[in-house]
């Protein structure tokens, strides 16, 4: 059994403890049961499923630290895995970064786990395939899509009086509906911790709807517009802009957060005040984990608010050197909004582009964030609060920074890869070129 | 909690272009682990002969299985101090069946007689289920039994033999010597990865393989607070298919090029490029912003090789011409009526692209790929003209092709093989021609070397990059270094503007280590081959934006 309760988890660890010589230790144990099912061509190319139990142990002399890791777990195997992380520490150089490990932590419990997901099995991932698969053969479109779930715990403890234990689940699908004559295509991806939320069926009817719509689509000039990014196609740069949110990067001089002169932007306004961006493990739509990785408890965190930067996140290490508490980088963000539904954005503008994904995303300048990609599987012009017709895919520059100081409105916000995003309207979004690809 | 970790590099530093993550497989293991032999070659016949008794007596009708050994060694430094050093062990066996006309595919740590036949029956049960959907039954492309067959890398110095302390002092050098230049940060990381496979299938090959891979790689950054700006510089290496001797850094094997430059063949010299690059990432300080328009470009080896891979390496992937990798990287513009029509001009009549999996040094060099078929060359363009693709054995009837072309690979014994990119690369020019020849016969140009920011489009037409180090050409001569340049264009008139191209002396590769594709996705190592080439009338973007 890949999902160890709490007890059982924590008798392995304790005992695995026990077993140490080392000044510190720290032990992992992760379970988790995954499964996928892959199509294409409305037909099934692969599907299996795995199941992995392991434990990691990190033994530390000094500032000399060593991991071993082992998929066994009778006592010789244990205590085997326990001297090889000491013999391995033995022999590494000094961390001049070496922080000790965080003694007895108080974590929130969250809602990470569904039991629907973990009863996920082959037929459930068959009729969800099917479920997709089906209608599109019917109006002669072609699917693509992948469903992958996994169920599965992680705990932790060590020789200072750390424990913690958690379930999580979840299940990420995507679809991609081409029509017969390659000339639309539709996309559609969702996320949940708990499977009885996903209906793949509807999942591929919005891309169908898509595939459809969008087939042969007009060009445009390529140049600045305003647009309403759909939380799809929001997502991976506001996700980019979150990622680069370390406070070591903005000290050393060496990110978008640096600030001219030396120091950080830190308090500063950097975009517009209706920005309010943070983190939350209870949150009930984007349940996360109730620890980071190295044991640090996962809070509510304000990231920006009112448009000024409140927090960075901190490795333990540079915290310390710098005195300030050392809050770990957030698994997922949660982007505030308004009450406004894409429709009602869509409903509200003049001229402007809805794009439904942005693709290929990557930085062109770390110092101001600039990306590019390309919008993918549905663009369309607007006019007078009413799609009009589709337009051919775009090549965009532009920096999310730049982006959400050109804001124009914020919708209701929905699940996209483990976040909570708005549609965003912004004007002036810089489209470079055009693509012929559908 | 997904099947493979990823290494998240932004805490360590590296690169932000390069690399945003780097997969790690296997369980943690000492260095020493590392030289320990696995079983021997006569055990994994024993335990093939197994998987194939087994899938057979099940139902299947072809069987093969890999006996897999992974191995990674990584090293992660920053300034003075060593950050990570990760060894790291996978091995298994993965057994992929036809039963019912249908592939399945099981894999197994539990290397045993009944661990292996347990296996084996799994993946014909999964063959079963699946063939529920199956509308048509696969079917391979012939291929004889090759017998026992051996085949190694031939490296001289194993990468995994050389003392760790060895390769810390090297890093240690290459940082101390780009800080001693003006470096205010640099992070610097060596990548080892051996893979030991066994294949053997039902058409009776046995195949005892021993490939070995190397990439030395670093990031150097210059800050200037006061104006609140920084630049980088990555390393000009190239991943190879080598071992150690890759970093010995032989004269013989540099190249010289325009203002102090050079170009590492199949030698690189760490050291001295990390001097370079902190001098390139100071000049960029103070560099000239580009004045978006139309140039002509003369681009590096160490930079066309990323606008190959991704301009004609993944658009000539047959399962992507064929919709199966269209929920994820996309489709392709090289569609087959394309290539059927037989006069598709891909490029101008000085692209021609070959596909091998043969050229010694390079990522792609095997002696049998993943489905045992022998390694070969073949033609992708001639003359500018599409004429083939890249397909495996159930790929190969689609394009009338009699034989798979042999580049199917699994990046792992529990991932299930597909079609992967061999190596791709352009064809050197026929005269006589150096890099400065070239340079004199542009009046308006940039020199572009090194790879940057890449995207291009699902269906492989629209692309933009940008590179390291940016020359601005003023009538045959290089006139200052630039700053914020990215170029954007079409593949197919982009390689249709292909005008002139250095000989074999400048010819060299460039490498991608951690090529990603598929769902789940799976990595693959491949090189790209070409000589400086010239593109007229390109068009160039800038880059700079203030925030």
């Amino acid at each position: 059994m890949a999902i160890l309760s709490k007890e059982e988890a924590k008798k392995i660890i304790d005992k695995v403890l026990a077993f140490s010589k080392a000044d510190e230790i720290s032990v992992g144990l992760e379970g988790n049961r995954t499964g996928n099912i892959r199509y294409a061509r409305n037909s099934v190319s692969t599907s299996g499923e795995t199941t992995d139990l392991s434990l990691s142990v990190t033994s530390i002399f000094g500032k000399k630290s060593g991991t071993s890791t082992i998929n066994e777990f009778d006592d010789a195997s244990l205590e085997k895995t326990v001297r090889r992380a000491e013999e391995i520490a033995k022999l590494a150089p000094d961390n001049p970064e070496y922080v000790p490990m965080l003694g007895p932590q108080q974590y929130s419990e969250t809602h990470s786990y569904a039991e629907a997901t973990a009863a996920i099995n082959p037929d459930f991932r068959a009729k969800a395939a099917f479920d997709s698969i089906d209608p599109c053969a019917k109006k002669n479109l072609t699917a693509a899509g992948y469903m992958e779930d996994t169920a599965g715990f992680s705990a932790m403890g060590n020789n200072k009086g750390l424990f913690g234990y958690n379930k999580a689940t979840s299940v990420d699908f995507s679809i991609t509906v081409r029509t017969a004559d390659g000339k639309g295509s539709g996309y559609a991806a969702r996320d949940y911790n708990d499977a009885s939320r996903l209906s793949t069926a509807s999942a591929t009817e919005v891309a169908m709807q898509k595939a459809l719509a969008s087939a042969s689509a007009k060009a445009l000039e390529p140049g600045k517009y305003t647009v309403i990014l759909e939380p799809t196609a929001g997502v991976d740069l506001l996700q980019n802009m979150m990622r680069s949110m370390d406070a070591r990067n903005a000290d050393e001089g060496r990110s978008f957060l640096g600030k001219k002169g030396g120091g950080t932007r830190l308090g500063e306004k950097l975009f517009d005040e209706r920005v309010n961006i943070y983190s939350d493990p209870q949150n009930s739509e984007i349940p996360g984990s109730p620890f980071s990785g190295d044991g640090r408890p996962q809070e509510k965190v304000m990231w920006v608010e009112n448009g000024v930067v409140k927090n960075m996140s901190y490795s333990r290490f540079w915290a310390q050197k710098q005195g300030v508490k050392a809050i770990p980088a957030p698994s997922g963000f949660i982007f505030q909004g308004g009450t406004e539904s894409l429709a009602d954005l869509i409903r509200g503008t003049e001229k402007g582009i809805l794009v439904t994904r942005l693709w290929y995303i990557r930085a062109v300048d770390p110092q101001t964030l600039l990306y590019t990609g390309l919008t993918r599987d549905g663009t369309f012009y607007i006019e007078n609060g009413q799609i009009k017709y589709p337009v051919k895919n775009f090549r965009f520059n532009e920096s999310p920074v730049i982006m959400l100081n050109n804001l124009e409105a914020i919708g209701k916000p929905v699940r996209a890869g483990g976040n909570l995003v708005p549609p965003l309207k912004i004007r002036d979004f810089t489209f470079t070129s055009l693509s012929d690809a559908v | 909690m997904k099947r493979r970790d990823f290494m998240q590099m932004a805490g360590l530093g590296t690169g932000a272009l390069m690399l945003a993550s780097v997969p790690v497989t296997g369980n943690p293991v000492s260095a020493a682990h590392l030289l320990e032999p696995w079983i021997d070659v006569a055990a994994k016949k024993k335990f093939s002969e197994i998987a194939l008794n087994a899938a057979r007596s099940k139902g299947a009708t072809y069987t093969d299985v890999r006996i897999g050994r992974y191995l990674q060694q990584y090293l992660f430094t920053r300034e003075k101090q060593v950050q990570n050093i990760v060894n790291t062990e996978s091995y298994g066996v993965g057994i992929r069946v036809i039963a019912n006309g249908t592939w399945g595919f099981a894999a197994t740590s539990d290397v045993t007689a009944e661990g292996i036949a347990k296996c084996a029956a799994t993946a014909v049960e999964i063959a079963k289920a699946n063939s529920k959907f199956q509308k048509e039954p696969v079917v391979l492309a012939e291929q004889k039994g090759v017998g026992d067959k051996t085949w190694k890398t031939p490296v001289k110095k194993n990468a995994f033999e050389i003392p760790i302390q060895e390769k810390i002092d090297l890093l240690m050098h290459v940082n101390g010597e780009a800080m001693k230049n003006g470096a205010g940060f640099v992070t610097s990381n060596l990548f080892f990865v051996n893979e030991q496979k066994y294949f053997a299938s039902s058409d009776g090959s046995f195949i005892d393989q021993d490939v070995h891979r190397i990439w030395p790689t670093f990031t150097v950054t210059v800050t200037d607070k006061a104006a609140g700006k920084f630049k980088t510089r990555d390393a000009i290496s190239s991943p190879m298919g080598m071992g150690y001797e890759y970093l010995d850094g032989l004269a013989s094997e540099k190249i010289a090029g325009p203002n102090g430059l050079v170009g590492y063949r199949n030698s690189y010299d760490m050291v001295e490029d990390a001097i370079m690059a902190a001098k390139q990432a100071k000049e960029k300080m103070t560099a000239k912003s580009v004045l978006a328009g139309k140039y002509d470009l003369v681009l590096d080896p160490n930079h066309l090789g990323l606008t190959i891979h991704e301009s004609v390496g993944h658009p000539t992937e047959l399962d992507r011409v064929l919709g199966y990798e269209a929920n994820y990287a996309g489709t392709s513009f090289a569609t087959l009526d394309k290539w059927e029509s037989k006069n598709f001009a891909y490029g101008s009549k000085l692209v021609n692209i070959v596909a091998d999996k043969t050229q010694a040094n390079t990522l792609g060099a095997v002696g049998y790929d993943d489905e045992g078929v022998p390694c070969k060359e073949w033609d992708i363009i001639k003359d500018g003209v599409l004429v083939n693709y890249q397909a495996i054995r159930d790929q190969a009837k689609i394009i009338g092709e009699k034989e798979s072309h042999g580049c199917c690979y699994a990046d792992n014994w529990n991932s299930v093989q597909f079609q992967r990119m061999p190596n791709i690369s352009l064809k050197p020019g026929t005269e006589k021609r150096s890099v400065l020849d070239m340079i004199k016969g542009v009046e308006k140009g940039i020199y572009i070397i090194g790879r940057g920011s890449y995207s291009i489009d699902q269906q492989r037409y629209n692309f933009q990059f940008g590179g390291q180090v940016f020359y601005e050409i003023k009538n045959g001569e290089i006139a200052g270094m630039l700053d914020d340049v990215a170029y954007q264009s079409n593949t197919q008139e982009f390689w249709n503007s292909c005008s002139q191209l250095c000989d074999k002396d400048d010819y060299r590769t460039f490498g991608s280590f951690f090529d990603g594709k598929g769902q789940p996705a799976q990595v693959s190592a491949v090189s790209h081959g070409s000589a400086t080439s010239r593109f007229d009338g390109v068009n160039v973007i800038n880059t700079g934006r203030k925030i």
